[in-house]
């Protein structure tokens, strides 16, 4: 059994990539479980086509503690026979919402979930990694594979960079590695050459880019994958060659992580500022190494 | 090579090890100092019909209990919301919700002292804002006081718990008092307010309050624990025993002036007095421990009454000096370790260099830079004072390297301290919080002329029962 997890920016598609994936996963005939790690547990409704499926925290809550809780409640089966959990976790500002990560899955795997002849599990983490109970996924003994959900935007490539230096953490100390970046687009200009430079710098690969589409939204207004809404259509392929690059991935690496002024040089090497803009927002010396 | 267990038993006592020792940054091991809510508790006790209430795990408000009823040989009423793993993610509200009605009607209290335990802190629940959801909801009434503390024990000691913990219910009372005149000269009362600090020696608020009776000094204490902690045996139960009126506390701010008898436990109660309440002088000193430092605070406590010092009183300390005289030659040159919460070993130390004693490891596991620098002034104002060094947030694993390499004769401090003394052959006089096994401690007073007194006691006499103990028959005298 092999454990995944994706993290990326807030926002960046981690939900929708993962579970399109894993779609397309499943009808490679593999069995998978997703287990979505962020408190707005929004990681399975495609999957489940609900609006939100009961989450571990939430039932606990409801029922006392956890250990009022069995595993049939909170790990539901999908599309293909996908199964599907979620932590769930407190509204924004209150509680913490890492803890109720690290009690979802502790219960997930006191209660056998993982002993049901998985191929795969993936995590899908809430974006920005803000306490060590986001870190949960990639604690010992549980996924040593993490791909990236990127784009070219700034600030995505810089949540990239800071998630490489999470891992690194954990990789120096396990097993945990970095398996790639996924770049979900957002049509930005050069943004292929730019997270595979990205990638590289990192040590990495650009395991796939995703090129955007409209019916990645339409299929989501249904509660559904593109996999399950309009197989036939290009972008299911790229998500089925999403999922047969990261099942027959071998390329895992423990990050380089850059500096600040690494990042930017990169960016500006791309073309992402303009002449004018460089000379505005960027540091004289990085300018002058560009120039 | 591997040592064995004997060389490892002798290689801890040399000087190598200490260094070793005092390089080590990973781990505390036995360190002088408790969790800030136990603190907050403590202070709460104080207050008449009020209940301590740790909003956060019942197993922490266990340990803050049964710690406080091993010092004291009472019972320790505090509740807790018991917050469980679903509250550690959802945040604590339902359990103040829950936790503040099941309080209030199943004990009655007149107020609610609210303190946290760190659970509650790591998840950044909002106390304030929880309290006022906890009235909308209508699990207490309007008007009962929950003055609340943010206290975890990641930051601080049990001093810092104290300090904000009384300040709160201060802050809190103070805002109740009935603002229908202005307070000017003429309507404050004679009274002064006496606030003792994280004082583990009940008896030292009763030898106070003897003091500024024979020097007809009117008093209110302000967290007045005595009669809660040591309360009388009548065979029947009482939820609720002595502590200061409510009342009198609403309207402290009217009384004359405050005066604080620790520095460190008090700081943040003493700036608010200061800023808040008006016209009205507050001040804190180190505990009036020893002939010097209680003649200081009579000193600032008659020039605050404006009242002159009273035979009486003159003779009480006269009786004091004299013991301190019959005594001297015993402490005299003797080499001492000291440690324990700041304030009280400030004291201590000020009092063994006005009987000659020589203190020469002073630790505390807290203290602050105006501490350091006040203990150090004072150990230099003293010839008996050159060689003592200060090891200002350090624990008594420390204290037993130094005791090995450093010998003294004797060690002050808590109940703690005595694996230290027992490895370094010396006894330990046991001063501070907690003192679990030795009983009715808290009953003697150490501040004050009559604290004096039994300090002198306690520590002559120990080494007086060394003597006789250790003598042979050609040394064993009558006469000592």
């Amino acid at each position: 059994m092999r454990q995944i997890a994706i993290y990326g920016k807030g926002g960046i598609g981690k939900s929708t990539t993962t579970q399109n994936t894993v779609a397309a996963m499943a009808e490679m005939g593999k069995k998978v479980m997703i287990v979505g790690c962020d408190p707005k547990a929004d990681s399975t409704r495609l999957i489940l086509h609900s609006k939100c499926q009961s989450t571990v925290m939430e039932l606990a809550r409801d029922r006392g503690s956890v250990e009022d809780l069995v595993l049939e409640d909170v790990l539901l089966t999908g599309y293909r026979d996908i199964k599907c959990a979620e932590s769930g976790g407190p509204e924004p500002g209150v509680g913490c919402a890492g803890r109720g990560v690290i009690t979802a899955i502790n219960f997930l795997e006191e209660n056998g979930a993982y002993d049901t002849g998985l191929d795969m599990v993936f995590y899908d983490v809430l974006g920005d990694v803000v306490c060590g109970g986001f870190a949960m996924p990639i604690r010992e003994g549980k996924a040593q594979e993490i791909y990236i959900v990127t784009s070219g935007e700034m600030m995505a490539m810089y949540a990239a960079n800071n998630i490489a230096k999470g891992i690194l953490k954990y990789a120096s100390t396990g097993k945990v590695r970095l398996a790639g970046l996924i770049c979900n687009s957002r049509q930005v200009d050069k943004e292929y050459e730019l997270i595979e430079a990205l990638a590289e710098r990192l040590g990495t690969q650009m395991i796939h880019f995703i090129p955007r589409d409209n019916v990645v939204q339409r299929a989501e207004l249904r509660r559904q994958t593109v996999i399950e809404y309009s197989p036939e259509v290009a972008q299911a392929q790229e998500y089925r060659d999403l999922a047969k690059k990261i099942y027959e991935n071998k390329n895992f690496v423990i990050p380089t992580p850059l500096e600040m002024e690494e990042l930017e040089d990169l960016l500006v090497k791309y073309g992402f500022l303009s002449a004018e803009e460089v000379a505005e927002t960027v540091p004289e010396e990085v300018a002058e190494t560009v120039a | 090579m591997t040592k064995t267990v004997e060389e490892v038993k002798e290689w801890i006592n040399t000087e190598e090890y200490k260094e070793l020792n005092f390089k080590r940054e990973a781990v505390v091991i036995n360190p002088p100092k408790a969790c800030q809510p136990l603190g907050a508790i403590f202070a709460a006790s104080g207050f008449e019909k009020t209940l301590p209430y740790v909003h956060g795990s019942q197993g922490c408000t266990a340990y803050f209990r049964s710690n406080l009823s091993r010092h004291y040989r009472e019972p320790f009423s505090t509740v807790s919301d018991s917050m469980t793993e679903d509250a550690a993610v959802f945040g604590g509200l339902n359990n103040i919700i829950e936790g503040l009605r099941n309080a209030h009607v199943l004990y009655q209290p007149s107020l609610i002292a609210m303190s946290t335990s760190c659970m509650a802190e790591v998840i950044g629940d909002d106390l304030n804002a929880f309290i006022g959801q906890a009235r909308e909801k209508g699990s207490i009434p309007e008007d009962l006081p929950i003055p609340f503390a943010h206290t975890p024990s990641f930051v601080g000691s049990h001093i810092t718990g104290y300090d904000s913990m009384l300040k709160a219910i201060l802050e809190n009372l103070h805002k109740r008092q009935k603002k229908t005149t202005s307070v000017k000269g003429s309507e404050r009362t004679s009274l002064i307010n006496i606030i003792p600090g994280f004082d583990p020696h009940v008896a030292n608020i009763r030898e106070i309050q003897y003091m500024l009776g024979i020097m007809g000094i009117k008093n209110l204490i302000l967290a007045d624990n005595s009669d809660v902690l040591d309360s009388p045996l009548t065979g029947e139960y009482a939820m609720y025993t002595g502590g200061t009126p409510l009342e009198d506390a609403i309207d402290a701010s009217k009384n004359h002036g405050t005066i604080a008898l620790q520095k460190n436990s008090t700081m943040n109660t003493i700036k608010y007095i200061q800023e808040e309440w008006e016209n009205h002088p507050a001040f804190n000193m180190y505990p009036p421990m020893g002939i010097k430092l209680t003649d200081d605070f009579v000193e600032k406590i008659s020039d605050l009454a404006g009242i002159s010092v009273s035979k009486e009183l003159e003779k009480y300390r006269g009786r004091a000096v004299d013991a301190a005289t019959d005594a001297h030659q015993y402490i005299h040159g003797k080499r001492f370790a000291v440690f324990g919460d700041p304030d009280e070993v400030y004291g201590i130390v000020s009092f063994l260099l006005e009987m000659g004693g020589e203190p020469i490891h002073v630790l505390t596991a807290t203290g602050s830079k105006t501490f350091k620098r006040e203990m150090e002034l004072l150990l230099a104002s003293s010839p008996h004072g050159q060689g003592a060094k200060l090891y200002a947030g350090f624990d008594l694993w420390h204290m037993r390297s130094l005791l090995m390499t450093d010998p003294v004769d004797m060690m002050i401090g808590d109940s703690h301290g005595k694996w230290a003394a027992r490895d370094a052959n010396i006894p330990l006089i046991r001063i501070g919080y907690p003192i679990v096994d030795r009983v009715n401690m808290h009953r003697y007073p150490v501040i004050g002329y009559q604290g004096a007194i039994n300090m002198i006691t306690w520590i002559v006499n120990a080494f007086l029962e060394e003597l006789d103990r250790n003598s042979d028959d050609a040394h064993f005298e009558l006469l000592r």
